[in-house]
């Protein structure tokens, strides 16, 4: 993430997102496979690890290996095994939705992972339990825990949307385009860009 | 930095001729101020007391003491918005945060001036 300014001197929170060039290394048609989509790979692969099956796939689009593999349905635009696809498919002002995995949190607790507010006061009783869930249920009556009861667990590192993203700016040269705001996972992440 | 981050403020991000400056010097900003819809010119001049972040989103902070109450304000470098920078003292100081001064009144709270010899360095030019 970075910022920009504005003419106007207004910073903006934007990210810089590598969008491409994917190649097209797949093409399903309703008659062959039943659904609309095609298969885009991105990121050059080390030929060592690429295993044989990868290669002969990859070699009928007329490509070299490739990291990352990914199928969108539903993509109307008519497109051919091997033609690339770059950052020219987006326009300035136009809005989508970035989909990545968020940042690993690891075991958290109920304060950070559920946003309860723990016990809001250090004395009276409260020794060492300024962060604890409380009470989790009723006594005899239920006699159990409910399912989905929100405790302490693993944190981050799941699938998310963030929809109606605007694109602030278009690198053609570079294969880059600035989106406002966040999207999710670290540094170098992988993200998926629907329109 | 990473090299995206870079490019792009090459593309975007207009260029500066600033005077060097560092915490502890005495500087004034001349910061454009809209004003329904009329545009001035306003200067803030005060102690650099940071200077904070890298590259194109870094940010210094001028400290002065307005009316006998601390006013801080913070700057970023490559806002279109400043107009100016004069360097009006460098200053002699041992660190690079000065919040210590925020405790300090009145006397103490002076920054030392570092006297740089002009004429030795003109000689050795």
């Amino acid at each position: 993430m970075t910022s920009i300014f504005s003419q106007d001197g207004k910073q903006t929170a934007c990210t810089i997102i590598e969008a491409g060039p994917c190649i097209v290394t797949q093409v399903k048609t309703t008659e062959t496979d039943g659904y609309n989509a095609i298969q885009l790979a991105y990121g050059d692969k080390n030929e060592k690890h690429t295993i044989a099956a990868e290669k002969n796939h990859f070699a009928k689009a007329n490509t070299a290996a490739k990291k990352f593999v990914k199928e969108f349905r539903n993509y109307f635009t008519e497109k051919n095994l091997g033609d690339a696809i770059t950052v020219d498919i987006f326009a300035e002002g136009e809005k989508v939705d970035v989909v990545g995995t968020t940042k690993g949190k690891g075991f958290q607790g109920v304060v950070k992972r559920h946003g309860f507010s723990g016990v809001g006061e250090q004395s009276h009783g409260q020794h060492d339990r300024q962060r604890a869930p409380g009470s989790i249920g009723n006594s005899s009556d239920a006699s159990r825990v409910f399912k989905g009861m929100r405790m302490a667990g693993r944190m981050g590192n799941d699938r998310v949307k963030v929809k109606s993203l605007k694109i602030l700016k278009v690198f053609p040269d570079k294969n880059y385009i600035l989106v406002n705001g966040s999207v999710p996972g670290h540094n170098g992440a992988i993200v998926y860009i629907q329109k | 930095m990473n090299a995206a981050v870079q490019f792009v403020h090459e593309q975007l991000t207009g260029k500066k001729e600033f005077p060097k400056f560092k915490a502890g010097d005495n500087i004034t900003v001349n910061y454009k101020i809209i004003e329904g819809g009329k545009e001035r010119i306003q200067s803030f001049r005060g102690d650099v007391i940071k200077r904070q972040g890298q590259g194109h989103t870094a940010t210094f902070t001028v400290r002065k003491i307005s009316d006998g109450v601390g006013v801080e304000r913070t700057f970023p470098i490559y806002s279109p918005n400043i107009e100016s920078i004069e360097l009006n003292k460098t200053g002699l100081v041992r660190r690079a945060k000065l919040y210590f001064l925020r405790e300090r009144s009145g006397k103490s709270a002076r920054i030392k001036e570092k006297r740089v010899n002009t004429a030795a360095t003109a000689v050795a030019q």
